[in-house]
């Protein structure tokens, strides 16, 4: 018992600095999760109820909280945490060989802390590092360029205990591999140059050039930014000192997207000038930027460029010298979780929440975070507003297509030569891309990530644009050799992995249909799995409470219609088959009992031994 | 001038402002099919059993505001055939074996399978494994049979001011906690009076010594199928279970 008390003040000591400088606000409990975990290592019971304590919380909702996010740790999760980027580019550039390798190093099993709490290693979702790959978290820093040789000698590391400060810096290195460049990536200013153009405007004339330029967001939706400012601009604001808020979406969630990475590490300035004349033309004086927990390794640069800012003026009290105009920004951290890309559920986690989609009416412009009108942006779109404020709408309105102007950036990666980010203006063909990207031999790209659309060879000539074929960056390639098969099912598992499991379809509905394409991929599938996973994406695409859930099976629906032989080949010609395999049920006894003899197997597998365990 | 009205499966159901789709059609007596709405509570529209067809697009009918002239799909076989999906994954999802479970007859999932004719689960059981929760003196938790509606976490919050109950963990795995470092039920301030007692649909909140008093065959749904008691569910009130 006095032991137990001895615990819970000696948490409460740990938590009270990092409570205080939060101001004890419930609305920051992700961040103080987030920090306390650094602390601790992990979120012991005694430390979320002294969380919970702490900022007058019920202690199930902080627990709820805690439950919620992938970077959260219930239980110890070994000294070294491990985690393996588990994009589809990661495995095609071997990241599934070189997790086992690292396990049988240290003999561990994968998903399982070793014994002395030393190691765990384990997947994770897409880290964004796909023109780097294959890519992997320790203790949240980002590794890339992973190879077997690396892999050896992170083993020794780990078992050296050596602290990640220690480790070769190259392995930390991540490469911006710009590979073309248009009017946003040439763009060179200097820091304010665009908030002072907005301000010699005024933010009415801002909000017109906005309009002129028929912006539309980056994030894939693509609804018209000006539209987004103005209506929360009119929006009235609730109670005395109610608050108009800007929110930079950077939670780059979606695998195979890596543009807003190297627009936060190489054009910073720009990021922040664009939140800033957003900030000034809706009339926010706080601006939020949401990074994703992945790019954790960016917060000291971004932190120093805010203060680098607040000492030229450029942000706090009286901008640029104008008395009554304020900006503040504040960066706030995910713990992963890719739904937190959807707006509300952005809005949700900001508030230090689960990361629940809200429902719709009303929207974020007039009720957003704490209840305030709010504009959420992406990050590329913000850029974009700040080149508009220095060049104008009708200069913007003249690049690209009509109703997609401008120029987009694209996260290119899989089986091209030179993987990265290459800029367009919008009107492009899939062909043009592919040309310059050196894609030789592809056989299917998937635009947009998961969520987006499988392109087949035949549909190559169509263009990246809102008209025809939208995008919010992502750009994988894959050549004739690949297995679209594989693709699937690997975004399958992604949907199903990141469900937030608010709706029954979406919740349920992205398990089943994983486990019919793990049932497909061990060659027990018949048509009656393909009938059930199109009778789920009708189910999803209706009835799912976001984005999320209509666009989980939008992947399958696409390669099955476009590559169907895939599928075809792997199916068995009978009606049905079970999914139950009784020799593979006993694999855990023979496993017990050390046996793998013909007498220990079932059916096939007990005349051909090791054949099907 | 007539007030505004939707028109629900060709039916004009009149509404006043501020009132979802749900409302309106409860106040009509015209049955939607629905497990996470309940009129005491705010909607939350997660269940997605009342999903219906405003206008030609799919929404869920406890969430979205009624507009005049609205043209409303509801008892439809494209509807119906999409709940009962809903309702085969929520019995795989979890551990539901009507014959044992004390709660049947009584069970408005049971009830709404009944209703939509599911006859079997069709998708593979997951057989998710959850301990019951036998600690607290007047109250057996089963897991179980946890459809994560919420409404005792609704109650709870909203009502008894107590936040017993939440939800931890994500998709798949999600589940219902409750408000205590030991994770056990008698360590809350939990009682058989607070409203969240009342409210679980399915049998997860079960007051023990108690459960066949009123025999099988003789309870709610056994008597009336759920379709039928469209009054009964728009006048919930606390005290009255499911």
């Amino acid at each position: 018992m006095s032991k137990e008390c001895f615990e819970t003040e000696r948490l409460e000591e740990l938590l009270r600095p990092l409570v205080d400088r939060h101001h004890a606000d419930p609305l920051q409990l992700v961040q103080i999760l987030r920090e306390a975990q650094e602390l601790v290592g992990y979120l012991p019971p005694a430390l979320l109820t002294a969380t919970a304590r702490a900022l007058r919380l019920p202690r199930a909702q902080v627990e709820g909280v805690a439950g919620f996010y992938s970077f959260f740790h219930l239980t110890p999760p070994g000294r070294y945490r491990v985690l393996f980027s588990d994009n589809i580019t990661d495995r095609m550039l071997g990241s599934g060989e070189l997790l086992d390798r690292l396990c049988n190093r240290l003999w561990i099993e994968r998903g399982k802390v070793s014994e002395d709490g030393l190691v765990s290693v384990d997947t994770t979702s897409c880290t964004g590092m796909c023109d780097q790959g294959p890519a992997l978290l320790v203790n949240g820093q980002a590794l890339t360029r992973l190879s077997g040789e690396r892999i050896d000698r992170i083993s020794e590391l780990i078992r050296a205990q050596a602290p990640l400060a220690d480790w070769p810096g190259e392995y930390f290195r991540v490469e911006d591999n710009i590979r073309r460049r248009d009017t946003l990536l040439s763009a060179e200013w200097l820091a304010g140059e665009a908030l002072q153009a907005a301000i010699g405007r005024g933010s009415e004339a801002m909000l017109a050039e906005m309009q002129l330029s028929n912006l539309r967001g980056r994030g894939g939706a693509g609804f018209t930014t000006a539209i987004k400012w103005a209506s929360a601009r009119r929006a009235p604001c609730h109670g005395d000192d109610g608050l108009r808020y800007l929110v930079c979406n950077a939670d780059e969630g979606e695998p195979g997207t890596f543009k807003d990475r190297v627009l936060l590490s190489s054009y910073a300035d720009l990021v922040f000038d664009g939140m800033s004349v957003a900030g000034f033309s809706i009339g926010a004086s706080k601006g939020l930027l949401y990074l994703r927990g992945e790019y954790a390794y960016l917060l000291p640069a971004l932190r120093e460029n805010l203060e680098r800012r607040r000492r030229s003026g450029l942000l706090g009290r009286a901008l640029c010298g104008q008395v009554g105009l304020d900006f503040e920004i504040d960066i706030h951290l995910g713990a992963g979780a890719y739904v937190c890309g959807e707006e509300t559920a952005l809005l949700e986690s900001l508030e230090g929440k689960r990361g629940i989609p809200r429902i719709r009416p009303p929207f974020p412009v007039t009720a957003g975070y704490r209840g305030q009108p709010t504009v959420v942006n992406n990050v590329e779109t913000l850029c974009k507003a700040a080149l508009i404020a220095v060049r104008g709408g009708a200069w913007f309105a003249g690049l690209g297509t009509k109703q997609s102007t401008g120029s987009k950036l694209l996260s290119i990666s899989g089986d091209v030569e030179r993987p990265g980010i290459y800029e367009y203006p919008f009107g492009v063909s899939v062909d043009q891309v592919l040309q310059d990207c050196g894609a030789g031999n592809a056989q299917a790209v998937q635009v947009s990530g998961p969520s987006g659309v499988c392109l087949a060879m035949h549909e190559f000539s169509r263009s990246i644009a809102f008209e025809d074929v939208p995008t919010a960056g992502a750009f994988m390639v894959f050549g004739a050799h690949r297995d679209m098969f594989e693709v699937a099912r690997n975004f399958a598992h992604f949907f199903k992995h990141e469900s937030c499991g608010f709706c029954t379809p979406c919740r349920v509905g992205t398990s089943l249909v994983a486990n019919c394409m793990d049932k497909i991929g061990k060659g027990l599938g018949t048509q009656y799995e393909i009938n059930q996973i199109f009778k789920i994406h009708r189910l999803l695409h209706a009835a799912s409470h976001c984005g999320l859930g209509q666009a989980a099976c939008n992947p399958l629906f696409d390669t099955l219609q476009k590559f169907r032989p895939a599928y075809e080949r792997r199916l068995c010609s009978l009606d049905f088959e079970p999914a139950f395999d009784l020799d593979q049920a006993l694999a855990a006894a023979r496993q017990m009992t050390g046996r793998d003899d013909p007498a220990a197997h079932f059916g096939l597998a007990a005349r051909f031994p090791g054949v099907a365990s | 001038m007539n007030p505004p009205s939707i028109l629900l499966d060709g039916l004009p159901v009149p509404f006043v402002n501020g009132q979802t789709i749900m409302d309106a059609a409860m106040a009509a007596e015209i049955f939607i099919p629905h497990l996470c709405h309940h009129p005491e509570f705010k909607p939350q529209g997660s269940c997605k059993l009342c999903t219906v067809k405003a206008n030609g697009r799919y929404v869920s009918a406890c969430t979205l505001p009624a507009r005049d002239g609205m043209e409303v799909e509801n008892n439809t076989p494209d509807l119906n055939d999409k709940r009962r999906t809903l309702l085969q994954m929520l019995f795989v999802e979890g551990n539901h074996f009507c014959p044992s479970c004390e709660k049947s007859g009584n069970c408005m999932l049971q009830a709404l399978a009944y209703e939509l004719e599911m006859l079997s689960p069709h998708f593979d059981p997951f057989y998710p494994n959850r301990p019951v929760d036998a600690s607290h003196p007047e109250v057996l938790l089963d897991f179980n049979r946890c459809i994560l509606c919420e409404l005792c976490v609704r109650a709870s919050r909203d009502v008894d001011g107590k936040s017993v109950f939440s939800l931890s963990g994500r998709g798949i795995t999600k589940h219902l906690i409750v408000n205590a470092e030991s994770g056990r039920l008698a360590d809350t301030d939990f009682s058989w009076a607070d409203k969240a007692a009342h409210v679980c649909p399915v049998g997860v909140i079960l007051k023990k010594r108690t459960g066949f008093a009123v025999p099988i065959g003789k309870r709610r749904y056994d008597v009336e199928p759920i379709g039928m008691q469209v009054e009964r569910l728009a006048a919930r009130s606390a005290g009255e279970e499911g």
